[in-house]
């Protein structure tokens, strides 16, 4: 259970660090939202064997961790937790893609490393980046962003409430979770039968605090529309960032700058 | 005509499974009354409660707030007229922030974003809470999260406060504080516990409920000298007025 409560601990750093005041977290939400988004559609635009032309954009996320004074440890270590989930994904590619397709010397690399490895760095750069929006943004910004950019209210709210109540989730099955630990004496307990009952009751747990919980708001007078009252204003700092950034990556979308470079520096050498 | 008067009668509630939670409830609390309702677990305290703004529907009986029956059409007034305080503070606190969680009411209620912000800032400061304004309620202590579970509910300034457990789970000091913040209030407030000596200090008047029926209604001070009854309900003396445990001198 520690590495729950350790992944909600980071959780709530995560929403501490949203409350910093650099250039970067005083922009509008939306416009790092819609940055993020023209970056990740680049991104996953490539075809499965690029590489190279990958490299360059890492300058959006670094850019933003060192603007935004982000731990670059901390979004590296997120970046680690989801690995075995990205390596589940690719790692039967070099075993099906045998065909060799880059030869250094005596050296052949297959076709399914190369996706392989194309694979890790997209994921490495979008997850990354999805972390670094939420860490100089705060998720609550995201959502309401997403939504004054036309995200239907009710997935909105479904955000909302899903984030709101994840520490609940997760302190209340840590507890049930606990109680059970202790009583199976360092034993498996029964398994799977009691894990399936422990994980029921919490789903029914979570059914009648949600009935509570939309009590609460019809005696506050919910009708179903959700108002929030933040005020903000996206203005020329907004518009100066989002054309910049949206104008590097479409370039760097366009022209593979490593490739680029690799052929000056071959043409400089003698 | 005042709005804060509530009358319940011969109020009757049987949940889809069977159980009759209240059998036949009668009471009225006037104006600017403090009252606690008292009885043991089951009794049918939190079933009562939940009819009060309607979040039940009574299964015969009625309910008056101010003179005006609590029916469909009457709901979205009583609602802002009897605000009520849930007893697990995380139900009731589901914004991102508080600040957005107090003003959830005003703004269901038409206020303008101005008046919001200063009904908001009115509350926090009553209940002591401004500096917690911008966090979000999960990094609240419990303490914190009760007085602003309460801030949201203020801040639909309702004539009417029901309060389920207030004092639930609260630490020493926490308690004490909420009690004074509670004593200020001028409202009509209805509070349901298992904490006898908060209710002692708070309440003029206490209802005893037992098995979903009004056993006794009358001065806090004369339920709890009434041992008989106290047990016949499976109630005890608040602490307070029992005797000393090291000496067992009662004051």
């Amino acid at each position: 259970m520690a590495s729950i409560h350790s992944a909600v601990l980071d959780l709530k750093r995560l929403d501490l660090l949203a409350n910093g005041t650099s250039s970067i977290h005083r922009l509008d939400a939306r416009a790092k939202v819609l940055v993020t988004v023209v970056f990740t559609l680049c991104i996953v635009s490539y075809n499965r064997y690029e590489l190279n032309a990958l490299f360059p954009f890492f300058i959006f996320p670094l850019a933003m961790i060192s603007l935004g004074e982000i731990p670059l440890l901390f979004i590296l270590r997120k970046i680690v937790l989801l690995c075995p989930f990205v390596l589940a994904v690719g790692i039967f590619n070099p075993v099906f893609d045998r065909e060799i397709i880059l030869q250094f010397g005596s050296l052949g690399i297959s076709g399914g490393w190369i996706s392989f490895a194309s694979i890790m760095a997209r994921s490495i750069l979008t997850v990354g980046t999805a972390f670094i929006l939420v860490g100089v943004t705060g998720f609550t910004a995201v959502c309401q962003a997403l939504e004054r950019l036309g995200m239907p209210q009710v997935f909105a709210v479904q955000l909302l409430f899903l984030y709101r109540y994840i520490f609940v989730l997760t302190e209340e099955s840590g507890r049930a979770s606990r109680a059970k630990e202790l009583r199976s004496c360092g034993k498996k307990g029964e398994g799977i039968h009691s894990f399936s009952s422990m994980v029921g009751h919490l789903l029914i747990r979570t059914w009648s605090r949600a009935e509570r919980i939309h009590t609460a708001m019809l005696a506050r007078g919910f009708t179903g529309q959700f108002h929030t009252s933040r005020q903000s204003n996206f203005g020329r700092a907004e518009i100066i960032f989002v054309l910049g950034w949206i104008t590097i990556f479409i370039f760097l979308r366009i022209q593979n700058v490593s490739l680029l470079l690799g052929s000056l520096v071959t043409r400089l050498m003698p | 005509m005042s709005h804060h008067i509530v009358e319940v009668k011969n109020l009757r509630h049987v949940y889809s499974d069977g159980t009759v939670a209240i059998k036949d409830i009668s009471f009225i609390i006037t104006h600017g009354e403090s009252v606690g309702i008292i009885g043991a677990n089951g009794a049918g305290k939190s079933t009562l409660l939940q009819h009060l703004n309607g979040c039940l529907e009574p299964t015969s009986g009625s309910i008056h707030i101010g003179h005006t029956p609590l029916s469909k059409g009457t709901l979205p007034d009583i609602r802002r007229t009897v605000g009520m305080v849930f007893q697990e503070p995380d139900d009731q606190l589901f914004m991102p922030t508080v600040f957005d969680d107090v003003a959830f009411g005003p703004l269901n209620l038409g206020f303008s974003p101005a008046d919001v912000e200063e009904r908001v800032a009115d509350v926090l400061k009553l209940v002591g809470a401004e500096h917690l304004r911008d966090k979000p309620p999960y990094h609240l202590s419990g303490g914190e999260k009760k007085r602003v579970a309460i801030a949201t509910v203020l801040s639909m300034s309702p004539d009417i406060l029901v309060m389920d457990e207030p004092t639930n789970g609260l630490d020493p000091f926490a308690r004490r504080q909420l009690m004074q913040l509670l004593r200020d209030f001028k409202h009509t407030r209805i509070f349901t516990s298992h904490d006898l000596d908060m209710v002692l200090e708070l309440c003029e008047r206490v209802i005893v409920l037992h098995e979903g029926e009004v056993f006794a209604d009358g001065s806090a001070l004369e339920i709890f000298n009434n041992e008989k009854l106290l047990s016949e309900c499976r109630l005890e003396k608040p602490l307070s007025m029992q005797g000393c445990p090291v000496c067992g001198i009662t004051c």
